[in-house]
Formats: C-alpha cells, structure tokens, sequence
C-alpha cells in the first residue's frame, strides 16, 4: 500500500454566526494515498468547500474546528499556527478556484503573480524566477508564455485565466492540489479544454489532486476515488466503479439518477433532489438525508447511522444497510413518503 | 497616448475659453465699477480713468481686445493696484496658497488612507466607530466652523497657536488642519468602504493560498486596488481645497490667491477677477490630467481616452 497523504478525522467545523452555530461539518473523515485523485460530490451547502479550505488553514472567521484531526504529509494541520502554515499553502498544498475572473488581482500582471509565489517558497532569483514562470505557463498550455507575463488579468479570457491560476498553484510542485469547481464559471466548450488540462496534468506530474465537482461526468474521467458529501456529512465513499455501478446510500442513488440520458456531447449535470436542504442551525439528531429520503424510516429520524463497510474501499452511512433495519423494513415499519 | 493628449489639450483650450467668456459677460451684469469707491471721484476723473483702461469702449470691443491679449498669455494690468500685472499678482500670491493647500492634501492622504483601513479592518468595533463618528462630523461641517473652531480653541482660549498670518511653521498649523479636515473624513469614509470591498475579493482570498502573510497581502493586494476610488476623488479634493482656501485665508488672513480673490472681486478689479478664475480654471484641468494619468499607472485596465 501506498503512502497516506491526507487523513482527516471526524473533523468537526462550525461557523459561529449570529443566528447560531452552523455546523458545516459533522465528522468528516477522508483519508487519501498519495498519487490518489479523489473526487468530492455533493449538493451546493454540502461543505465541499469549507472541507477543501480547512486542509489549507484557510476557515474563514466566524468558521473554527471544533473537533477532529487533520494530518496532511507529516503536518497535523489543526494544531498549527498561522505562521507555520503560512510555509505549507501554496508550496505543499495549493487550491485553484471556482472563479479565474476574480481569483487574480487586476493590479498586477501575470507575471508579478506567479513569481510572487515562487519568491515565497522558494530560493529562485529575479532570472531564475522569470524562467520558471515561463515554463509554468507552457506547461498549463498558454502560447507565447513571454509576452502572456507582461500581461495583466483583464487582458486574458476566463479559459486563460483559469491555466494561470494552475500555473500558480503548480509553482511549488505542490504535494496536494485541491481544485474547487474550477470549471463551474467557464463556457461548456474552455471546461473540457481546462479539463482537458487537468487530466493531462494529472498524467504529467503524478500528484494527488482533489477535485470538488457537481459535474459527475468530471468524477468519472478523472477521479479514482469519490467521497459523497451531504449537509456537512460524508455519507458514501468508494472507488469510481463502486459509487457508479453500485451506489449504496439513497442520496449517491438519486444524484445518479438525476444524471440525464448519458449523451456524449453534453456534460451532465445535477439535477436537484425534490425537497428542500437541510437547516444547518438545527441539523437533525438522525440521518440528514431523512426529510428527503423515499426509503425513510422511523430509525433515520430518531439516530444517526453509522457506516457500513461493503468493501476494503467502499462505506457507506445508512440504516438501510444494517441489517436489523433491514429487517423492521420488512415488517411494515417504514414511514416512507 | 498621442492621441489622448491632443484630445486633453483641446478640451482644456474649449474650456478655458468657455470659462473666460462667460466670466467676462458676467462682469458686465453686476452693478458697481472698480473706480467708484475712490476718494472724490468726479465725472470728469472717473471718465478719464475710463477712457485709460478701455473701459468706455462697447463691451464687444473690449471683450476682442481681452480675448486678444491673453492669447499672449498676458492677463492684464491690475485697476486698483495700479501698475501691477495680474500675472505678477498671480505670481506672488499663488505659491502662498499652493504649499498651504499642498500640506492640506499631503496630511488629508496620509491620515485618510490608514484611518479608512484601520476603520476597515475592525470593521463594527469601537475603533472603526469612533474613527467613523469623527469623519461622519468632518464631513458635515463646513469649513468656516471648523476653522474658527480651531481659532478659537487653540488662538484665543489656549494660547498655543498663532491664528494671523503665515510667519512660522507654527503659523500653518490651524489653516492646514481648517483646510485638511473635510478631505481627510471623506478619503477615510471612502477608503473605509473600498477596502471592504477588497478584503472581501476573491484575489485576497488566492493570496492568502499562496501562503502570503496579511499583513504583507493587506500591503501588497489590498492598499493598491482599495485606493483607486481615492484617486478618483482627488480631482474634486483639489477644487475644494482651492474653493475651501477663500475661507481659510480670509479668516487666517493669509496673503495667497484666495483671500486676494476675494478681494478683487469686492474691487470690481475686473482684470484681476478675469486672470485669477482662468488660472484657477487652467489649474482645475492640469490636475484633473495629472488625476487621470496617475489613475492609469495604478490600475493597468484603465485606457486613457
Ligand atoms: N463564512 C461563512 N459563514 C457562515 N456559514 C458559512 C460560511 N461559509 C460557509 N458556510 C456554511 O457552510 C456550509 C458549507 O458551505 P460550502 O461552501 O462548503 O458548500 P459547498 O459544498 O462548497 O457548496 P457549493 O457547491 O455551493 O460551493 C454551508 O451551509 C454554508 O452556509
Ligand atoms: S439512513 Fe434512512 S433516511 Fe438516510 S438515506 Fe438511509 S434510508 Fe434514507
Ligand atoms: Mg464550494
């Protein structure tokens, strides 16, 4: 078995609001080898990103761990200062996001941005910096990387943006790359070429990415591993094949089955669940999924389920897979809606 | 660049003219003359003093002739301060107002900019509150109080600062503060509002993931972009410091353009009057390019045009 890059253990995350506590994250626990490509899914609110953030000490005020562990190649991450993270984001573990239109800052050119990182991790000089910078760019696909360093943000398209972005987060060779949704903002045609991209990345440098995605399409191509994220919960986790041919918690079932007919020249996406999301101020005692389930019974509302291992690589949290549920299923006991 | 200063130059000629024609017809509308109040003034020396400063010619005559001369960059010769030309007036007096209104800007700037930040990033505490309540008052207050305020405070009951004059580093003290009060309040209001603006941008955000510390990001990612609505006020900032010494220097008697402004304008000193609005106009429309230009080095998407 391979090395164990990311651990993260019943970690708990609430932002302290003032209508109350939201709990983002209930005991979330994801564990990653390193050269993993793991796909994170789940509905907007699911904690995706907040999840991603807090593997970069990034939680954003009013938002604190309040329980759980973080280890990320050798680092427990929640234990550790600001200043000693400071080391780690952008050079051991770095995040490309939703958005390139807004990631970059209008005042400075591509060039300031990249070498900027580099400065910071690393002991390059101006010319070696510059060298670098260039390779970078030619590297995420930008033509004429020269001329693309003297430029400023706005003078770039979305598609290009986004390829400096990776430029970026790829400057110190980082051991982990989070992708947040990097496509989401782009036309359908520039998020398969940064797709594309990704992949060929992926290939190229070996590294371990995450990728958080609605687009199960994305998962599919590229992700060996899926966690199945709902209301701040891991309910499913398992290998590509495992989630897809044999989805195990009645959440993963409806989001695949909100999959349109499988057509090869469109990217599927989510179609929303009937009902409405969970309230996090006030998360309910049982399964989060309950109000919205067809298989709901009385157990869901009362106690949350644990996780049943169906495999060395596939869990998945529902009653429905203990077997005494499954029982009282049979006697009549269902309160199914 | 070419291009934009031709177009600059153009506008500033237009407007410059617009500005002088309409002052010098709106002359001829107020009542009064500049030799009216000079001692026994009889029909026949009012006529001939007339008559030496081209005054009984048609106005359309004498509005030829003005136009004519300060094409030549030649603004006249003062009426009531005989034998003195308006450029010389100009000359001597405006150095006076310009250091005054330069510190103004200086110290509106460099306590504007880090009191806005400041109120910024504490954002709903009492630190951001007070620094609000003073700028909130600063702006509401016109500069007349705040200057005989400050007199009255700091001349009359306290005797620690000279109120008269312009004599000693000590006597700028009180008209700089007068002058740099409402500019400094507003650069604080609007400095504290874009720099929300910023923190909250998603490039703050890339920034911190790079592993950039806050303060160096709030230096480096913030401070530029959050000041560029700064900029951007800095051409009225500069009219106002223009306008806002009249007040100043009448009040803190202190010889620049303003007050001597002022007084031409009691005198009906028409040629004074005339020189002094056009310089104040050509003044406006430098700074105003100046403005621009600065703007444009700051934020790269800015084209001139
Ligand atoms: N700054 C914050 N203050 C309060 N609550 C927050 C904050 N940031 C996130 N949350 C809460 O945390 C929960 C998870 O948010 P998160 O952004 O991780 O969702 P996501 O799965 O990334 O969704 P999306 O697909 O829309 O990006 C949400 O319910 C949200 O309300
Ligand atoms: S635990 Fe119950 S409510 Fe939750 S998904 Fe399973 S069956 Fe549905
Ligand atoms: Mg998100």
């Amino acid at each position: 078995m391979s090395k164990i890059l990311l651990d993260i253990q019943d970690l708990r995350l609430s932002f302290f609001t003032p209508a109350g506590e939201v709990k983002a994250l209930n005991d979330v626990s994801i564990r990653m080898n390193e050269g993993d490509v793991l796909g994170i899914v789940g509905e907007s609110g699911s904690g995706k990103s907040v999840t991603a953030y807090s593997i970069m000490g990034l939680t954003a005020h009013p938002g604190r761990i309040i329980g759980g562990t973080i280890d990320f190649n050798g680092h427990r991450i929640d234990r550790m200062t600001e200043k000693e993270m400071r080391k780690i984001r952008g050079n051991e573990v770095s995040i490309i996001f939703q958005d390139p239109m807004t990631s970059l800052n209008p005042v400075y050119t591509i060039g300031d941005q990249i070498r900027e990182v580099l400065f910071l991790h690393t002991n390059l000089d101006k010319k070696q910096a510059q060298h670098r910078a260039t390779e970078l760019l030619k590297l995420v696909g930008l033509n004429d990387p020269e001329k693309r360093l003297k430029q400023y943000p706005h003078e770039l398209s979305g598609g290009m943006r986004q390829r400096v972005m990776i430029a970026i987060a790829l400057a110190c060779e980082p051991k982990l790359l989070i992708a947040d949704e990097p496509t989401t903002a782009l036309d359908v045609t520039i998020q398969a070429q940064i797709m594309e991209l990704m992949i060929e990345l992926k290939k190229k440098l070996n590294m371990s990415i995450i990728m958080i995605t609605h687009d199960l399409g994305i998962v599919a191509s590229m992700c060996r591993k899926i966690v199945v994220m709902y209301a701040g919960k891991v309910v499913e986790k398992g290998t590509v094949e495992e989630i897809f041919y044999n989805p195990k918690h009645e959440y993963t079932k409806g989001l695949l089955k909100s999959i349109p007919k499988l057509n090869a020249t469109e990217r599927e996406k989510l179609v929303p669940i009937p009902g409405t999301p969970v309230d996090m101020l006030n998360p309910p005692p049982g399964c989060p999924f309950a109000p919205r389930c067809e298989k709901c019974m009385k157990i869901c509302i009362r106690s949350m389920p644990e996780f049943t291992q169906i495999s060395d690589t596939h869990a998945s949290a529902c009653w429905l897979l203990q077997k005494e549920a499954a029982q009282a299923l049979k006697g009549g006991n269902s309160i199914g809606k | 660049m070419g291009a934009y200063a031709i177009k600059r130059i153009a506008s500033a000629a237009v407007t410059l003219f617009v500005v002088a024609t309409l002052t010098f017809f709106l002359m001829f509308l107020v009542p009064g003359g500049p030799f009216l109040s000079e001692k026994a003034t009889t029909p026949q020396t009012l006529k001939a003093l007339e008559q030496k400063y081209g005054l009984d010619q048609p106005v359309g005559v004498q509005y030829v002739n003005y136009m004519k001369r300060i094409v030549m960059g030649d603004l006249g010769t003062s009426l009531k301060m005989r034998g003195q030309e308006v450029n010389d007036i100009i000359g001597q007096r405006f150095p006076v107002s310009a250091r005054l209104g330069a510190i103004a800007v200086l110290i509106a700037i460099a306590v504007g900019i880090p009191l806005g930040s400041v109120a910024a990033l504490n954002r709903g505490k009492w630190l951001d509150n007070i620094i609000m309540f003073i700028a909130t008052t600063g702006i509401a207050v016109p500069s007349f109080v705040v200057a005989t305020t400050l007199m009255f405070t700091f001349g009359v009951k306290l005797h620690i600062l000279p109120t008269y004059g312009l004599s000693s580093p000590m006597h700028y003290v009180l008209p700089v503060m007068a002058l740099a009060f409402y500019p400094t309040a507003y650069i604080s209001r609007l400095m504290r509002s874009s720099m929300l603006d910023v923190l909250g941008q998603d490039y703050m955000r890339t920034a911190r993931a790079k592993g950039i510390s806050q303060f160096k990001s709030l230096f480096k990612h913030a401070l530029r972009n959050a000041v560029l609505p700064v900029i951007t006020y800095m051409g009225p900032m500069l009219a106002y410091i223009l306008t806002g010494s009249f007040v100043v220097e009448k009040i803190f008697t202190i010889p620049g353009l303003g007050s001597q402004f002022i007084s031409s304008i009691t005198d009906r000193d028409y040629p004074l009057i005339m020189g002094t609005t056009i310089f104040l106009a050509f003044l406006l429309i430098t700074m105003n390019v100046i403005v621009d230009i600065a703007y444009k080095i700051i934020d790269p998407r800015i084209k001139l045009k």
